[in-house]
């Protein structure tokens, strides 16, 4: 299972990086959305899918799941969420002002 | 007693909050924000005394013991960084009160400004691995606010460039942290630390060690992870410019030094190489753009970049003298590289450009900008009795003791250029026939202006008088610093 997982973020982390490195600002947003995903599964098998009970008061088993990864993978998604929001109103806004979602044309000239 | 170390976290956070109640009310919104930072600068000063005095202070949020829950950590080290911070953003809130636009403020720049510095503060006292990702993102997302506010073309342009490598950054963030997670199973430092000597697999340590270096280099702006820096910071308002300038790069740094002492100690030979060389680069990559240039605030901004090097390289020589000159190198630079920023928007208000080919002579009609800005530069390049001189002359006695030659002529040499692209921006902008004329001249008084940068040209001055004391208190910083147990003792409480 833990092989599986690895090979998924694999591809999910090389689809990302396509992604962020095509010309569109909108796939470069897509990208690092897959990019977060593809960090987040990392977490999870990083972590091992064990097999076990869930680990609340009142439970006997003989081996608990690690409670840890998740807890901190919810609080990566939650942040995760924010950042996207704010990225792709950025995206929209900067395609407004430029009136181009090319990145070609979005490069840094010196004078301006 | 040791509650007190929250509230660097806390006070900033409320008060960010309930200034979004008062979007319209700028006037409140000043005096608040104005008499919070301030009454930062007191806490924060009354902890290093308290820290120095009863040694390191930890708190257990919610009661949870050390490993378990997350803990707020206290060393010199890290109350002596809040100080810094502290005192650098009171000049910049003092600086934006007179230069932001009223559509900025309006639009939540106070809100942003403190959210920020809860980020900021976070990430120095936090003890946790996970909740310094936690306080890195509170951190990065307010400066992807206050950088893109005003939205010209230019901003919304290069801001973009930087929340994205921003984000990269913090993905990589997130896969280091999983990465260590599962070699040491805590996320704890002091555990980390304790753990980290029994793991046997040091290879995939060492890996993980560069993830993160690669992470907060992204963060502090090492070469050759740095291209973000220049462009981004010369699009917002000077006063944004200042304060992301002296504060952002600089828990990036803050970050390497913790780890790099606490944590990763077990493969130094190859992991202190890299960040010697790095260190190298990024100070003469750094002030060769610096020297290139011909744009007052886009040099300043650059420069950030060759004084990261410094700092670095400090942690690389690795004996107590390096370490406590690092950390006087880290407090010198976000104190005078603030005051030169918020002349550098002095200048722009007074000429209308930043641009050096397009002003001169300022010497003659605003004589007082002309000489705060000329002390300001050359304590930059080091020349004594200010305090650029022991920061260097403390970095390159530790270099010459460990006996790292290469890069004390490395940075002697970018020592010489700094002062050169200084020397640089004074002749244009300050010397020659004036550009204004007299009328122009009478009309758009400084004054006020200035008022902000003095403090920080005083603190400067004081650095470099009081260098013997001030090391007093460094040594202490860097023995905690080079000697983990005692961060594991009063941490884990064994």
């Amino acid at each position: 299972m833990e092989i599986l997982m690895i090979l998924t973020v694999g591809v999910i982390v090389s689809v990302s990086t396509y992604l962020i490195l095509t010309k569109s600002l909108l796939r470069v947003v897509l990208g690092l959305v897959m990019l977060a995903h593809g960090a987040h599964l990392l977490f999870l098998t990083m972590a091992g899918l064990k097999e076990g009970a869930p680990p609340l008061l009142g439970e006997y088993a003989s081996s608990y799941a690690d409670p840890l990864p998740q807890a901190l993978i919810l609080t990566a998604i939650v942040i995760g969420f924010g950042v996207t929001a704010f990225l792709l109103v950025l995206s929209y806004q900067t395609y407004k002002a430029h009136k181009t979602d090319d990145l070609d044309e979005l490069r840094g000239s010196a004078d301006e | 007693m040791n509650d007190i170390i929250l509230l660097p976290v806390l006070i900033p956070f409320i008060v960010g909050v309930i200034l979004i109640l008062f979007k319209k009310n700028i006037q409140l919104q000043r005096f608040v924000s104005g008499l919070t930072s301030l009454s930062l600068v007191f806490v924060s000063i009354y902890m290093v005394y308290l820290i120095y005095q009863d040694g390191i202070m930890t708190v257990e949020l919610g009661n949870w013991q050390a490993p378990f829950g997350i803990i707020l950590v206290g060393d010199l080290f890290a109350s002596i960084m809040v100080t810094l911070a502290s005192i650098v953003a009171v000049a910049c809130l003092f600086f934006a009160f007179q230069t932001l636009h009223p559509d900025r403020e309006k639009y939540y720049f106070y809100p942003f400004y403190f959210f920020l510095l809860t980020g900021v503060n976070g990430s120095f006292l936090t003890g946790d691995m996970f909740n310094l990702f936690v306080f890195f993102e509170v951190m990065l997302l307010s400066s992807f606010v206050l950088i893109v506010m005003g939205r010209t073309k230019y901003q919304l342009r290069e801001s973009f460039k930087y929340v994205v490598i921003s984000i990269f950054g913090s993905m990589f963030f997130v896969i280091a942290i999983a990465l260590l997670y599962s070699v040491t199973g805590t996320l704890n430092f002091a555990h980390l630390a304790e753990r980290i000597g029994e793991v046997e697999q040091t290879g995939v340590l060492t890996v993980i060690a560069i993830l993160f270096l690669i992470v907060f280099g992204i963060k502090g702006a090492l070469v050759p992870l740095h291209f973000w820096l220049p462009n981004s910071y010369f699009g917002p308002p000077t006063a944004v410019a200042a304060l992301l300038g002296g504060l952002l790069t600089k828990v990036g740094v803050y970050s390497i030094m913790r780890t790099y002492t606490l944590i990763f100690t077990h493969n130094q030979d190859f992991t202190l190489n890299i960040i010697l060389i790095l260190a190298g680069l990024t100070m003469f990559i750094g002030v060769i753009g610096a020297v290139s240039k011909f744009d007052f605030k886009k040099i300043l901004a650059i420069h950030i970049i060759s004084q990261v090097g410094y700092m670095i390289m400090g942690l690389g020589i690795f004996t107590q003298m390096a370490i406590a000159g690092a950390i006087y190198i880290i407090a010198h630079n976000m104190i005078v590289k603030t005051a030169l920023f918020l002349y550098c928007g002095a200048t722009e208000k007074v000429t209308g450009t930043t641009d050096l080919k397009k002003m001169s002579g300022l010497l003659k009609t605003h004589p007082q900008l002309g000489w705060l800005f000329f002390i300001a530069a050359i304590s930059l390049a080091g020349i004594p009795p200010l305090s650029g001189f022991f920061a260097k002359f403390a970095l390159v006695l530790g270099g010459l003791d460990a006996g790292n030659y290469f890069i004390v002529f490395v940075s002697l040499v970018v020592g010489l250029l700094t002062l050169f692209s200084m020397v640089k921006i004074f002749m244009y902008v300050f010397w020659g026939s004036p550009s204004l004329t007299p009328e122009q001249a009478k009309e758009r008084k400084v004054g006020k202006l200035l008022l902000p940068g003095i403090p920080l040209i005083i603190i400067s001055f004081l650095m470099g008088i009081l260098a013997e004391p001030l090391f007093i208190l460094l040594f202490e910083a860097a023995d905690q610093m080079l000697d983990p147990s005692i961060y594991i003792n009063s941490v884990l409480k064994e």
